[in-house]
């Protein structure tokens, strides 16, 4: 053990210990210990307050109605078009951003379309997550067949191209939420499944997941209390970063037409509209986009913070020695430091369709 | 075998043998070949003693122990434990067993599951056993952390945080908790600094003592099993060497290849060490799927003749030895001879 | 030849995977009760007698089996049916529509490739450069946006502010070469950058990751000891290596592609498959709609033979087994 930095072993350092700290102190677990390094990033921080703010905003959506009167999908030919039947710009009449193609607050449809997006964001990843997490621990740890069964289907979902499947519900289902949700949900646990498999394999051919089936413990224990701990570091890294995958989904399958139906505000109808107003309104595209924009580079860039603060190489929150030696004794015993080796946790290749 | 008949044996093996398929890529695999990773391997443990097991990568040793734990089955042979036959049990029967037969790993670093308390690890086989729950449970393991040298107080804290010493005195009070009757231990010191490792062997030794515990101790250092063991096995390519009690082995080694291990470790006297020359080994240990014919050490073998390369031989009596000391050789090593002096085309 | 073996091995699966995805389409929509798919095909506004006549004209009474059978018999000779909107063959309509979709395909997927292999490769042999500093702001800020927003913003910053200025190179909607290489190229640059950029981001940092762990390898090291060339170092060996994980990824990507060809398509007007098929939405186009699911499938197979092809030659250790 060390003293001040200076390992000593034996007795001596029992008792220099025992000088030296009080009794029972509880070690630090690994969440703290990330908490504490994320509170130091500070471009993670920024991002974190960024989500917050906009979570409120959308919560807070009725209350903005009520102070700008202007309900969401009412319209305002008088006071929200110009002559010529264009949107008005950003400041006219109580517009505090413009307003659409009919003549709509354009601030409160932005507000609306938070609440679709985040809506769908949350709920498509937390199903997501449950479920890949399952079939990629069922997976990983049982191996054999049902391992080799569940990766290629796990692969071909991947694979397999997601504006084919909405199209095709959209004609069966016709167009709406539930199509959104369940061909982001459909895509999202494929990518959360492989890579909580690969985790999980990773974490089986440890040596503690050996000493505890020498201790007779069974599947069900090795699983919740072994390898599932060890499994959450990483899914929440694939979470944050799946979020903003699942936003822009939404948006873009709204946008073609195969989403949220208008007159409901959806980030993605609103800006399919905006392109019909490109001469003449800049604030229609240029107000939705940067709300699209700011919401899904806030999630990526405190997902990328989570995995960095998550990440032992990075960064050294102890003495200067020790981390000398650690960094030569390398990843290894950083990670059995209490770290997870999260530093390849990417997510799959976001859609083209904008992901 | 390595104890007399009539003495008290807690562990024997006999012909055990594990195989591994070596599949092919693809959709479909098919088995190209077996992985020889233990072949015919006959020894026995008597009870409290230490069997020292040593043998270089790719001999077979981590896997005989594992077979012996009942942690992979068993492709043909027999493992018998206290008198009952453990080969190949299925998980529920060999439950109560796991009470008697422990390990201790190799790594301390990836050996105790970095996410849980110190005091949850050892306390995992009370919890799994079902034998001591709440407090009574905490109390046992501050004891197991005062027996095998760690402050009880540290009970609340993360493997991280202790140096690998102590990590794997933390693994030893979780493999000693149910007072089992014998303790696998797979390289238990390979990875410590060599200072720590003193420390932890004689605490080995002590609780071997106190509890009337058997090991099975597996290692590549022959210094270190000298160090611990009553008897010890030489392992090569998933066979038994030699095989005999401490001294008569490490004082009259028989097997080539135990000779050149020997040679290998430093000596101690000055005088001995100018005297002694390296035995060099030709070439690598070669691939245990495709083993060599005869016997498995010739193709590296000082001593080896063309008869070496038919005949694989057995574990036997060599003249003057012990009947417990049994060497698989056709050209042993004699009393006074010099194996650095003799070439392959050999000559005694 | 084990090449030969392979590739055949590979179609023979590709025409059962496309086998099953037509399959599995006709059913989901010609397996429900037969109002509903009448109705639909025959417009909302539609009267009974229409609907019959739907009816009969197709052959919606028939078992579905025997509907499925007409389908496959005709699928393989290449008859996709007829369009209930325009009256036309779909498979006209989707010859009409493949140019500007292949044309997008093309120059997306070698912009994205070109500019993601190099920026990632360069950022690499410079990390934490300004070079790269500024690569990894523009990559993170690629990676969170959506192509429509891409394609809007480009429109709007570009297309609109020259256009108002007189200069008419740039514009939206398709021409083809026929029309003159300019005026293809002013057509098409703007989708090509929608479609690429979103994928170059991702590729650029998937190289660079690769490439900066390959370059930290002990074979790296010891060519360097051994004297190569700081360029040779990089370029022979670790480019190659870490080419294939890439690799690997486009054959992943490439249904996500389609994804990006619909949407660059929409937004830009370039009319060519993708756009058909979202249109076809509207007007419950069935025909088309099936049309473009094969051809998506086939699109898709195709691909993935072609990358595992590349992926073999790239890394010799791979046996086309």
């Amino acid at each position: 053990m060390s003293v001040g930095g200076i390992e000593v072993e034996g007795r001596e350092a029992v008792a220099a210990e025992a000088q030296l700290d009080t009794a029972n102190v509880e070690g630090r677990t690994q969440w703290q210990l990330t908490w504490r390094r994320l509170r130091q990033d500070k471009v993670a921080m920024a991002s974190l307050v960024v989500i917050l703010i906009i979570v409120a905003l959308a919560l807070a959506a009725p209350l903005f109605v009520s102070i700008t009167h202007h309900p969401p999908n009412v319209a305002y030919p008088n006071t929200g078009e110009d002559v010529a039947g264009n949107p008005v710009g950003p400041g006219t009449n109580g517009f505090w951003l413009g307003t659409d193609g009919t003549g709509r607050d354009l601030f409160i449809r932005i507000l609306y379309g938070a609440r679709v997006s985040l809506f769908v964001g949350f709920v498509t990843t937390a199903i997501g997550a449950v479920t890949g997490v399952s079939v990629g621990l069922i997976a990983g740890y049982f191996g054999g067949v049902v391992d080799t069964v569940l990766a290629r289907f796990t692969d071909a979902v991947l694979a397999f191209p997601y504006v084919v499947l909405a199209l095709a519900l959209a004609v069966v289902l016709g167009p709406s939420l539930s199509v959104i949700i369940a061909v982001i949900a459909f895509f999202s646990w494929a990518a959360i499944a492989r890579i909580v498999r690969g985790q999980t394999l990773s974490i089986k051919e440890k040596e503690y997941i050996e000493a505890a089936r020498s201790l007779g413990a069974g599947p069900f224990r090795i699983i919740f209390l072994d390898i599932l701990p060890n499994l959450l570091a990483p899914v929440l890294v694939i979470a944050t970063l799946y979020v903003p995958i699942a936003v822009v989904f939404e948006a873009t399958l709204s946008y073609l037409g195969l989403g949220i139906q208008p007159p409901t505000a959806s980030w993605g109808n609103i800006l399919a509209d905006a392109q019909n107003f490109y001469q003449t309104s800049w604030w229609y595209v240029v107000f939705p986009a940067a709300a699209l924009l700011i919401t899904t580079l806030a999630f990526n860039l405190l997902g990328d913070g989570i995995r960095d603060a998550m990440d032992p190489r990075t960064e050294r929150v102890f003495a200067a020695g020790r981390a000398r030696r650690r960094r030569r004794r390398g990843k290894r015993q950083a990670l059995a430091d209490g770290g997870s080796d999260v530093s390849h946790v990417v997510p799959s290749v976001p859609p083209a369709g904008g992901s | 075998m390595s104890a007399p008949a009539g003495d008290d044996v807690l562990v024997r093996v006999e012909k055990l043998v594990k195989h591994f398929p070596v599949r092919s890529g693809g959709l479909v695999r098919r088995t190209v070949g077996q992985v020889h990773a233990v072949d015919d391997v006959s020894l026995s443990v008597p009870r409290g003693k230490t069997l020292g097991l040593v043998g270089e990568t790719g001999s077979g040793k981590s896997t005989l122990a594992r077979c012996l734990a009942g942690l992979i089955p068993v492709t043909s042979g027999r493992v018998t434990f206290d008198g009952r036959d453990i080969t190949n049990l299925p998980r529920r029967a060999m439950q109560p067993l796991r009470r008697e037969i422990q390990m201790i790993f190799q790594d301390p670093y990836s050996s105790l599951n970095p996410r849980r308390r110190v005091g949850a690890i050892i306390g995992d086989p009370f919890a799994i056993h079902k034998t001591a729950a709440g407090a009574k449970r905490k109390r046992a393991v501050q004891e197991l952390m005062e027996r095998v040298g760690l402050n009880p107080e540290h009970y609340n804290r993360f493997p991280a945080e202790f140096s690998g010493g102590q990590r794997q005195r933390i693994g030893v009070a979780r493999a000693l908790a149910l007072r089992p009757k014998l303790i696998i231990c797979d390289e238990p010191v390979s990875a410590l600094d060599v200072s720590i490792q003193a420390q932890v062997l004689n605490l080995l030794a002590d609780l071997q003592r106190d509890y009337g515990l058997t090991y099975l101790f597996i290692a590549h250092d022959l210094e270190v099993v000298r160090h611990v063991s009553d008897s010890v096995a030489v392992m090569y390519l998933g066979r038994i060497g030699e095989l005999g009690p401490r001294d008569p082995v490490y004082g009259s080694p028989r097997h080539p290849y135990t000779t050149a291990l020997l040679s290998a470790a430093p000596a101690a006297d000055p005088d001995t060490a100018a005297i002694r020359k390296r035995i060099i080994l030709a070439g690598d240990v070669p691939s245990p799927i495709d083993p060599p014919s005869g016997c498995r050490f010739h193709p590296r073998c000082p001593k080896a003749q063309p008869l070496c390369s038919q005949d694989e031989p057995q574990l036997e009596i060599k003249a003057g030895d012990a009947a417990t000391h049994v060497t698989a050789c056709h050209f042993p090593v004699m009393a006074g001879e010099n194996l650095a002096a003799v070439g392959r085309s050999g000559s005694s | 030849m084990a090449i030969v073996g392979f590739l055949i091995r590979r179609i023979l699966t590709g025409i059962v995977v496309i086998w099953l995805v037509a399959t599995g389409a006709f059913f989901l929509f010609f397996a429900r009760p037969v109002d509903t798919v009448a109705r639909q095909l025959a417009g909302r506004a539609a009267t009974p007698q229409v609907i019959n006549t739907v009816i009969s004209n197709l052959g919606l009474n028939q078992p579905i089996m025997v509907q499925y059978w007409h389908f496959l018999d005709n699928l393989v000779h290449g008859d996709l049916g007829y369009s209930y909107y325009t009256g036309e063959s779909v498979d006209t309509m989707l010859k009409q529509d493949l140019p500007p979709t292949i044309s997008l395909v093309i120059g997306g997927l070698v912009l994205w490739l070109v500019v993601g292999l190099s920026v990632g490769i360069i950022s690499a042999t410079r990390p934490r450069s300004v070079f790269d500093r500024s690569a990894n702001v523009a990559v993170l800020i690629g990676l969170s946006m959506p192509v429509f927003v891409i394609g809007e913003l480009l429109i709007l910053v570009v297309f609109v502010p020259l256009n108002r200025h007189g200069i008419t190179f740039i514009q939206t909607g398709y021409a083809g070469i026929s029309q003159g290489l300019g005026t293809w190229l002013g057509h098409m640059i703007l989708p090509w950058i929608a479609l690429a950029a979103v994928q170059a981001a991702v590729y650029t940092r998937l190289t660079r990751g690769q490439l900066l762990d390959t370059l930290g390898e002990d074979y790296i090291r010891t060519a360097r000891a051994k004297g190569l060339s700081e360029r040779r170092v990089t370029y022979r060996h670790g480019v190659r290596a870490a080419l294939t994980p890439v690799v690997s990824q486009l054959g992943v990507d490439v249904g996500q592609l389609l994804g990006g060809v619909v949407v660059v398509e929409t937004v830009f007007s370039l009319g060519g498959l993708g756009q058909t098929s979202v249109e076809a939405i509207y007007t419950d186009n069935l025909p088309v709609i099936i049309g473009f699911v094969v051809l998506a499938a086939a699109f898709v197979v195709i691909a993935n033979i072609i990358v595992d092809l590349v992926y073999a030659l790239l890394d010799p250790r791979v046996r086309i087994a």
